[in-house]
This record gives C-alpha cells, structure tokens and sequence, in this order.
C-alpha cells in the first residue's frame, strides 16, 4: 500500500525531475517558437554540454556547479554557430521547407554523436567527485537527491531570468517581435538574422546549463541526448509548440507523470505514461496545453 | 492522339521496365556476400521508402514512427512461424493487414491533428510499441526471436547460401510498391492526396474528403511497411524490439524519400541507390575502432544534400515534376 510519505516522495521527486525537463524543452521551445526549427541535434546538444562539462571538470578540477554557466556561455556560441554555419542554409530552402530542416538537424545530430566518439569514444564516463553527488537533503521526510534539486531550482531561476529577458529588454521585444512576424521586422531595423542566431545561442545555453547539470549524476556517453530529446520533444508539444512557459508546465506534468507510472506500472514501462498522457491532451487539445498556433 | 501527359505516363513505364531489367540481371555476376548484401538493403529500402512516401511525401502527413508499421510486420510473421508454423507467406499478409488496421484505428484520432502535432503523435505510438513489445515475454521481450533456419526453401522463405532469393524478393516488393504509386498517382486519390497536402482546407472547400484521405493513404502505407518487415526478419532471421523498432529506424525510412525528393514516382528509389551503399560503405571503410569517423562523413552527406538540394536528388535528373500536376 502506498501511503501518504510515499506519495509525497514519488511527487517529489517527479516535481524535481520534470523541472529538469523543463530546462531540456526550454531551449527546444524558444527556438521552435522563433522560427519554426524542430531541431532534431538538441540531444546531441544536450550530449557536448555532458561532455564540454566532464572535459573542464578534468582540466580545471572546479566543481560542475561552478562550471555550469561557463558551459551554458560555450553552449551559446555553439548553438549560434550552428545558426549561422547550417540552419539559415536550411531557411533559404524555396521547397520542402520543412523536411530540410529536419534532416539537416539530423545530419548535424549525427556529425556531433560521430565527433564525440571520435574524441571521447564511446565510452561510459561519470564526474567521479563533486559537491553534490551523491548528496541528499530531507524535509518532512522527502528526500531530495542534491544534484536534482540543483537542477530544479537552475531551471527556475532560467525561467525566471528568460522571462526578464523577454518582457524587459529591447532583445526580448525584438525576440517577440521577430516571432510574430519574420519579414516585417526588417521594416524597423530588427536584423533578423542575427535575432535568430541569439536564439539559437540562448535554446543551446538553456540545454547547456542542464547538461552541466545532469553530468553530475548521469552517466556521459554519445548516445546520452536521445532519450532526452524525445522526452523534450514530446514535452514542448505537450506544452503547446511556442509557448516556453507553456513548456515550463509540460515539463512538471511529464516529470509527476513519470514517477507515477514508473511505481504504477514498472519502472521499464514509465515512458508509456508519458505517451499516453501526450496523446489524450492533444486529442483533447489539439494545439497542446498553452498553443496558440 | 495521346497526349503529353499520356505520353510521359508511358514513358515512366518503359523507364521503370529499364530500371528492373538492369536490377535483374546486376547481382548474377555478383559472388561476393557482401555486395549482395548491399544489394538487398538498397532495395529494400527502396520499397520502405516508397511506402513511407505514399503518406508523408503525396498526403503531406510527415510521419516519424513508421518503425511501428516495420515492426508489427516482423513480429506478426515471426510469431506466426515460430510459434505456430505458419509459413512467412502468410504471416507477411497478416502483418500487412494488420499493421494496416492499426493504422487505420490511430489515424482516426491522430488525423485531427495538424503539423508537428502529428509527427510527435506518430513518434510516441512508435515509441509505445518499443516498449510494449520490449516488455512483452511471449515474444521473447527485450531478447528478441530466432527464425529457425533449416536450409534454402522457398515455402519457409529461408535462405542459407545465397542472398539472391532474398535479393529478388525485395526487387519485387520495390517494383509493387512503386506500381501501385504509379496507378494511385493518376487516380481520383492520388489528386486528393496532393490536394491535402498542398492545402488541406481549400481542399476541403472543393469537396476533397480529407479524413477518408489521409486513412487510405495511411492503411497502404502502413501494409506495405509491414510487409518490408516480414521480409527484413525473414532476411536477417533474428528480430528484437531494438532492431526492428526504434526511432532510429523510422528517420532512416524517410530518409531516402526526403534526399532523393519527397512525393515523386522515383525520388525514394533514387535516393536509396545513393544512400544506401553509401552508408554500409562508409561504416565498413571509416567505421572500424569505433572512432566514430563513418558518423561523421555519414551525417554530412545527409546535411549537404538536404542543405544543397532540398527539392531532392531527382531534381538533378530532371527539371520537370514527374506528377501530373
């Protein structure tokens, strides 16, 4: 019989886990919502920020938490890089727009898995020593592992920071802007281009930030970002694509909804949860929970 | 007086009877296992994709979890032979018909669905299939079934020696799926097919019947895939969930359509001649140590052509569209 302690460490560590998705979709979000992009390399994105993380961790021999906005700031050239080098090819496509894009995204995804065996091989790695590893915090008799708790409140505190961004900056009026109308912006001086490529950087930083974080308690490896991804792409649909915040509550639902299937039905069994919940929302709503598409 | 159309319709014919005529007679030279096998897989593919086409490429439903068609196939033909002796022949018209019922039973709610919502929706009953079947102990779960191999019978469609009856199968099933486009292509479907994915609501205003559109275009989409995968169990003789279902699989299905052109007669067939040799190529010459440098050389290949020509390999062939317009 579950009781009452159960429920609550099962919610909380769903709560926990899901903000970390969260994170994960952020990224994927932001930038589906600017232009468009399912961008199919954002697990391997997610992988080099694994492995950017590890690799400065045996260099510097700093802590990953420390090092976290350092790999979210490498993260953010590498997406922009990305940008520039590959996806505004993609958008000059006159045919067939979308497909392009999606395996231009793979092809990348597929470079990136093909660079990291070449580096690191395919490997099992872990951050063998770090401040939080292995760490765990109780309140009221709810454990909270430390890494995951880190992860949660880094994702709240993204969220919150992206939230200033977009209502109270000029970048974020011109995110706004560029979102609601890609040509027109041009008219009033906004360079599109380079509002996207800002994009691009900020989507991969967020996924970088919780690469840094999930390095401390996941196993690092080049085939580490799939599951992820698909976790993350089902989320931003359930959120309803181009609504980040949308995806903030996607991610919560899909975290809870795990660890309720996980015990519900077997651990090996709890993504069909997820799925299932995927599915009823958008034959319900057809336009995800918070879509305005 | 035939006209231009009537014209270009036969001459696809004669290129298609060309193109099976050269396919026939390639791999009798051919000793070499290896080549064979590349042989069977770009053909193969070939069929897969065509399949994959005739929903995501002339219907505009851009599916990613045909996977779960390709599996269902191998599993019912696999289950059928190996628990109950029913010979693959049958199992591959069960897991045709089957997979085409499931098809039918998940478009009924998913074909509600627009865009990206759809995609996803067919990546997550993909996905589900993945587990169940990962899960499901009669069918061996996670380890998988070994199709029993007692020596070379066409009746149990078992081959130890030689690749070419597998070869000529799929050579087969290739020519099928790519007549049965053909013959869509200039009936009444194949114009409501085009007429929802260039504009589902103005297709609707004409009178187009979208849903029962998109279901045909799923349910032959879906049994021919299905039939791929009866054959590729038959073909490899051991299936698992890991190998016949994943995400993965469903990305390389579309690929050959997507590189070679999406929604065209020849744009699979063409795109699989090139990819596929292309990779089983790169993996044994690059990918050796495990280095990863066949991955790379691999995805920028798929990168290139996607960014270089996004209308699809075909149109360096020709500059005109092979569909009626």
């Amino acid at each position: 019989m579950l009781s009452a302690a159960n429920i609550a460490q099962i919610l909380m560590s769903g709560l926990l886990m899901g903000l970390i998705y969260a994170l994960i979709a952020a990224g994927l979000s932001l930038i589906f919502g600017l232009m468009d992009v399912v961008n199919f390399a954002h697990g391997e994105f997610l992988m080099t920020a694994m492995y950017a993380t590890f690799g400065l961790v045996v260099m510097l021999s700093l802590d990953p938490l420390i090092l976290s906005p350092i790999v979210a700031a490498i993260m953010f050239v590498v997406g922009a890089f990305c940008y520039r080098a590959i996806i505004v090819h993609a958008m000059r496509a006159r045919t067939n727009v979308g497909m392009v894009q999606v395996f231009a995204t793979f092809g990348l995804a597929i470079v990136i898995r093909g660079l990291a065996q070449f580096a690191f091989t395919p490997d099992y790695r872990s951050i063998p020593k770090s401040w939080l590893g292995g760490q765990t915090f109780s309140v009221l008799g709810v454990y909270m592992p430390a890494p995951q708790l880190a992860g949660a409140l880094a994702s709240l505190i993204a969220f919150g920071a992206l939230w200033l961004l977009m209502k109270k900056t000029d970048f974020g009026k011109a995110l706004e802007a560029t979102r609601e109308d890609a040509g027109a912006v041009g008219l009033v001086g906004i360079d599109r281009n380079r509002v996207f490529a800002m994009g691009w950087g900020l989507g991969a930083a967020l996924v970088g930030l919780a690469g840094a974080i999930l390095s401390i308690f996941y196993y690092i490896h080049p085939d580490v970002g799939g599951p992820f991804a698909l976790i993350a792409y089902v989320t931003v649909a359930l959120g309803g694509f181009g609504s980040v915040f949308g995806a903030l509550a996607a991610g919560v639902i899909v975290g809870i909804v795990e660890a309720v299937s996980a015990t519900v039905l077997q651990p090996s069994m709890k993504a069909i949860g997820i799925y299932a919940v995927y599915l009823l929302v958008v034959f319900l709503r057809p336009r995800g929970l918070f879509g305005n598409l | 007086m035939a006209t231009a159309f009537e014209i270009r319709r036969r001459n696809q014919l004669i290129i298609a009877a060309v193109v099976v005529a050269i396919m026939i007679a390639l791999p009798l030279g051919i000793k070499d296992v290896y080549v064979q096998n590349i042989l069977v897989l770009t053909v193969m593919y070939a069929a897969l994709s065509q399949s994959w086409n005739i929903l995501s490429g002339y219907c505009g439903q851009i599916s990613l979890g045909h996977a779960l068609y390709f599996g269902i196939g191998a599993y019912a033909s696999t289950l059928l032979f190996v628990k109950f002796g029913v010979i693959p022949w049958f199992g591959m018209a069960a897991g045709g018909i089957i997979a085409a019922a499931i098809a039918l039973i998940v478009g009924w709610p998913c074909f509600r669905l627009g865009g990206h919502y759809f995609t996803i929706a067919t990546i997550v009953l993909a996905e589900i299939g993945l587990i169940l079947f990962l899960n499901w102990d009669y069918s061996g779960a996670a380890s998988g079934l070994q199709i029993p191999v007692s020596g070379d019978s066409w009746l149990t469609f078992t081959f130890l020696r030689s690749k070419l009856p597998y070869y000529y199968f799929a050579l087969g099933l290739a020519a099928v799926v790519w007549l049965v486009t053909f013959f869509i292509e200039d009936s009444k479907w194949g114009y409501y097919w085009r007429a929802v994915r260039e504009n589902t609501i103005a297709a609707q205003s004409l009178g187009v019947q979208v849903f029962r559109s998109k279901m045909a275009a799923a349910a032959v989409s879906a049994f021919f895939t299905a039939v791929g995968g009866s054959f590729y169990a038959q073909f490899v003789s051991y299936i698992d969930p890991d190998s016949v279902m994943v995400f993965q699989f469903s990305l390389l299905m579309a690929l050959p359509a997507v590189l070679g052109g999406i929604g065209t007669l020849w744009g699979p067939a063409l795109g699989a001649a090139v990819l596929i040799p292309l990779t089983e190529l790169t993996r044994s010459y690059m990918g050796g140590g495990g280095k990863g440098i066949d991955l790379i050389f691999y995805g920028a290949v798929i990168m290139i052509i996607a960014l270089a020509r996004p209308e699809g390999l075909l149109s360096l062939v020709s500059r005109t569209r092979h569909a009626p317009p």
